[in-house]
């Protein structure tokens, strides 16, 4: 879709608009073609008003006056022809989202956009404010492109429908002729599994206890909703779920990097804020590792040395050096082992993280979490970016691990891995977790709980 | 700032010498234009600076001033911050170490003074930092902002303090008295008259200047904290992953930058000034930024980029002194350039030799 817009070149292939081939070589072309995108992220300026906003990059000269009495007429008359009340002299960052999208999509149709593109329309919305969101979209007379993970939506509001499944078009269906079942088999895929062989987890006591946590982001928009889930030792317990559905939010939580709003997390039988509250040092200290989901963002500073980052979070370790100063020579010892037993290649503690690759730079990361011996192990995304030798180790280890007796929570955004390591899985949206499976459930109940069709509507 | 595109003698090594080559060629042109043979300028320029006893001192105490200032800017670097108040920090320490001074000039030793007047700069300094550092901490109040701020308050609040409180009675002058011997650095052409250092009023805070090179090497490569700061500065979200806290790892490290232009204040106030006067940091503090800058926020590079501004300084001022048409702001004018192309436009060069060493074959390329 970033292409249609302009963002990203096309590498191979043309675009067609009314039959006829068209370059798109910026964002600038997309609108002269008519076409307006609605970003799930909106591209506004917050502390502009609503029309500013609007005229922004469609100024009508070097003067604003006679621009600004311009778009008001328009904006008028286009908000009394598709309904789209907005005050025009609000500021932006005081609307609520709901308002604030369907100025996006004023924006887009005060460029004369024919063709919409809606991306994740109603991850920000209510229910009532995307229900109205489809109402105005389905009377426009325009074309409009939705993407969305939701496939009820779908169902309600569109012609056709193709899947995307890793960057391919799957297959395309007509609405009529398709069913959500159909189509969340499209969605989840078949695709060839790299198989592990694995013994039937023996799960033990319970590790990890988390009841009815809710956190909210830093806008206020709840990210998890009441979730309550336990991971016993010996055990993997998979979280499914489309990406951006608060598997990230709850995993930064458990591992204290995110303060929650209501509910209490048990470690090993033991309340985590039981003295105040926690921070990721905490948390670490109670036997809780963390293998974060974007290794690039958090789990790694990219500039350091091998041997700095396979410490990081545990610099403060006495193994390290006493007292202030840092022992490097056991660092890099330390590092060297790491490199041995996890055959993180090239082999050098000394060479820069950012010059090993991504399977590598992974295994750093889990040689340093798995090697403290944790009694929990916070698992986002181990295998993303991450090439097909490395998968094939980092599964096994993570195995290894939990006939060591390991109470292991994995978050994954591939079911299939999901479905191959863990004995329970557990599916989240819209951050709530919607059910519970055994890892042998159908790929198609998986898709349908993962696109919010409800437990009791797919049973 | 992303290094290590480059390797390591290019990066540290001839990046820093063609900008500087640059800023030469630059400075070479504008002596030309005023009529005058550049390269007599430059002979003059080095002659002055290192050519005898006297002008290497006086070098090597500039250099002094500036290395205290560029480990304080680089300390800040570490941690991601832009100190832009090493000025007005120094002009505080100052005042710390005038008041040690003042105190106990009379009734002991220097050698007893001395740490007293250490610790006095170095807390007078980090306080000064302490109100940006807690409000870029907790409130997000950009430090480059609140610290030039600070600078000006220091500057009012010095010229209130020496004209309406530490004033020498019955003086005209803002300044204090003359601290008498129990308030001054022993100078080193006393102590190794076989120098020949002349006037130069180099003193043992040189001798100060290298520990604190010592100390800041030690704090960043090799301590927790500095581990800490490198890791925040780096790498925010790892950092809070790795439970660093950001309002701690800040105000830390902005009050060991502050410390270390405090300690300025020892080299001119107690080493040279003996006594506590109206802007003894005549820019000092911003020079301090361009030093850190070319010297790649490490303490080696700090010294000799602090050396090269010391020659400068020193060559510079015989340069006005043999050379008429080249008058003392044409010294500001090279200085400029250097500062320009060190500092400023470090970057210029970059992308030429990041293309031009792109080819050759790197040991990552085989990992897998």
């Amino acid at each position: 879709m970033s292409i249609i817009y302009g963002f990203y070149a096309t590498d191979a292939g043309e675009i067609r608009i009314d039959g006829k081939p068209v370059s798109i070589t910026d964002s600038k072309t997309a609108i002269a073609n008519g076409i307006g995108m609605i970003h799930q992220h909106f591209m506004l300026v917050d502390n502009f008003t609503v029309l500013e906003n609007v005229m922004l990059g469609v100024e009508g000269g070097l003067l604003l006056n006679a621009g600004i009495a311009k778009a008001r007429a328009v904006l008028k008359r286009l908000a009394d022809d598709y309904g789209l009340a907005v005050d025009l002299d609000a500021e932006v960052g005081e609307l609520p989202v709901g308002l604030q999208q369907r100025m996006e999509i004023l924006k887009a149709l005060f460029r004369g956009a024919d063709i919409l593109i809606l991306d994740e329309p109603t991850g920000v919305l209510t229910s009532a404010e995307a229900d109205y969101l489809f109402c105005i979209l389905r009377d426009e007379g325009k074309t409009v492109l939705l993407i969305t993970h939701k496939l009820r939506e779908i169902m309600a509001v569109t012609d056709h429908v193709s899947v995307m499944r890793r960057g391919e078009l799957v297959d395309t269906r007509e609405i009529a002729q398709t069913s959500v079942e159909e189509l969340a088999e499209l969605m989840v895929g078949r695709s060839v599994l790299l198989r592990v062989d694995k013994k039937p987890a023996e799960p033990g006591r319970t590790v990890l206890e988390v009841e009815d946590l809710t956190v909210r982001d830093g806008r206020g928009v709840v990210r998890v909703g009441h979730a309550s889930l336990c991971v016993r030792a010996g055990e993997i317990v998979g979280i499914a779920g489309v990406s951006g559905n608060g598997q990230s939010q709850l995993l930064e939580a458990l591992a204290g990097i995110r303060t929650w709003e209501t509910g209490c997390v048990l470690v090993d039988g033991r309340d985590v804020t039981a003295d105040g509250a926690v921070g990721p040092e905490e948390i670490r200290n109670m036997g809780v590792a963390h293998v974060p989901e974007d290794r690039h963002r958090m789990g790694l500073v990219n500039a350091f040395a091998e041997y700095e980052n396979s410490v990081l979070g545990y610099h403060g370790d006495p193994q390290y050096g006493s007292g202030a100063l840092m022992d490097i020579k056991s660092m890099q010892a330390d590092a060297r082992d790491k490199i041995e037993k996890y055959d993180i290649r090239p082999p050098s503690c000394t060479l820069k993280t950012s010059m090993f690759s991504g399977g590598n730079q992974q295994k750093i990361v889990l040689a340093r979490e798995i090697e403290r011996d944790p009694v929990v192990l916070l698992v986002g995304q181990p295998t993303r970016g991450v090439d097909i030798g490395a998968i094939e180790f980092i599964h096994k280890r993570l195995l290894e691990l939990r006939d060591q007796g390991k109470g292991i929570l994995l978050v994954s955004v591939e079911l299939d891995e999901i479905r191959m390591l863990a004995n329970r899985v557990l599916v989240m949206f819209d951050g709530r977790l919607v059910g519970e499976r055994a890892a042998d459930a159908s790929e198609q109940e998986f898709g349908l709980m993962m696109s919010g069709v409800t437990e009791e509507a797919a049973e | 700032m992303s290094r290590g595109k480059l390797p390591k003698w290019v990066d540290y090594g001839l990046l820093p010498v063609l900008n500087l080559a640059a800023a030469f060629f630059v400075a070479g042109l504008v002596v030309l234009l005023i009529g005058e043979n550049p390269l007599e300028a430059v002979k003059i320029l080095v002659w002055g600076s290192l050519g005898f006893g006297e002008g290497v001192g006086y070098t090597l105490f500039y250099a002094t001033n500036f290395i205290f200032t560029g480990l304080a800017v680089a300390v800040a670097f570490h941690v991601g911050l832009f100190n832009i108040g090493g000025e007005g920090q120094a002009y505080i320490g100052g005042l710390g170490v005038g008041i040690a001074c003042l105190a106990l000039d009379r009734i002991v030793l220097w050698w007893v003074t001395f740490p007293v007047a250490v610790a006095g700069g170095a807390v007078f300094g980090a306080a000064w930092a302490l109100v940006p550092a807690y409000l870029q901490a907790k409130r997000g109040s950009h430090i480059v902002i609140t610290t030039i701020m600070f600078n000006f308050i220091a500057s009012s609040l010095m010229v209130y303090l020496l004209v309406n409180v530490l004033q020498k009675p019955g003086s005209m002058q803002p300044e204090t008295r003359n601290f008498e011997a129990g308030g001054q650095l022993p100078l080193i052409r006393d102590i190794l008259p076989g120098l020949d250092l002349g006037q130069a009023p180099l003193n043992l805070a040189f001798i100060l200047v290298l520990a604190a090179c010592v100390f800041v090497w030690v704090l960043v490569w090799h301590s927790k904290l500095g581990f800490e700061i490198r890791t925040f500065g780096a790498n925010q979200t790892a950092a809070i992953y790795a439970g660093i806290s950001p309002v701690r790892i800040v105000i830390i490290t902005m009050l060991i930058s502050g410390g270390l232009a405090g300690l300025m204040a020892i080299n001119e106030v107690m080493g040279s000034q003996t006594r506590l006067l109206l802007e003894f940091t005549a820019g000092y503090g911003f020079v301090g930024i361009a030093v850190a800058l070319m010297g790649r926020a490490h303490p080696i590079g700090i010294i000799l980029a602090s050396i090269l501004f010391g020659m400068l300084y020193q060559g510079g001022a015989e340069l006005a002194f043999e050379k008429p048409a080249i008058t003392r702001d044409m010294i500001v004018v090279i200085q400029g350039l250097v500062i320009l192309f060190a500092g400023a436009l470090e970057h210029v060069f970059r992308p030429y030799l990041e293309r031009l060493f792109a080819s050759a074959p790197h040991p990552a390329a085989q990992a897998t």
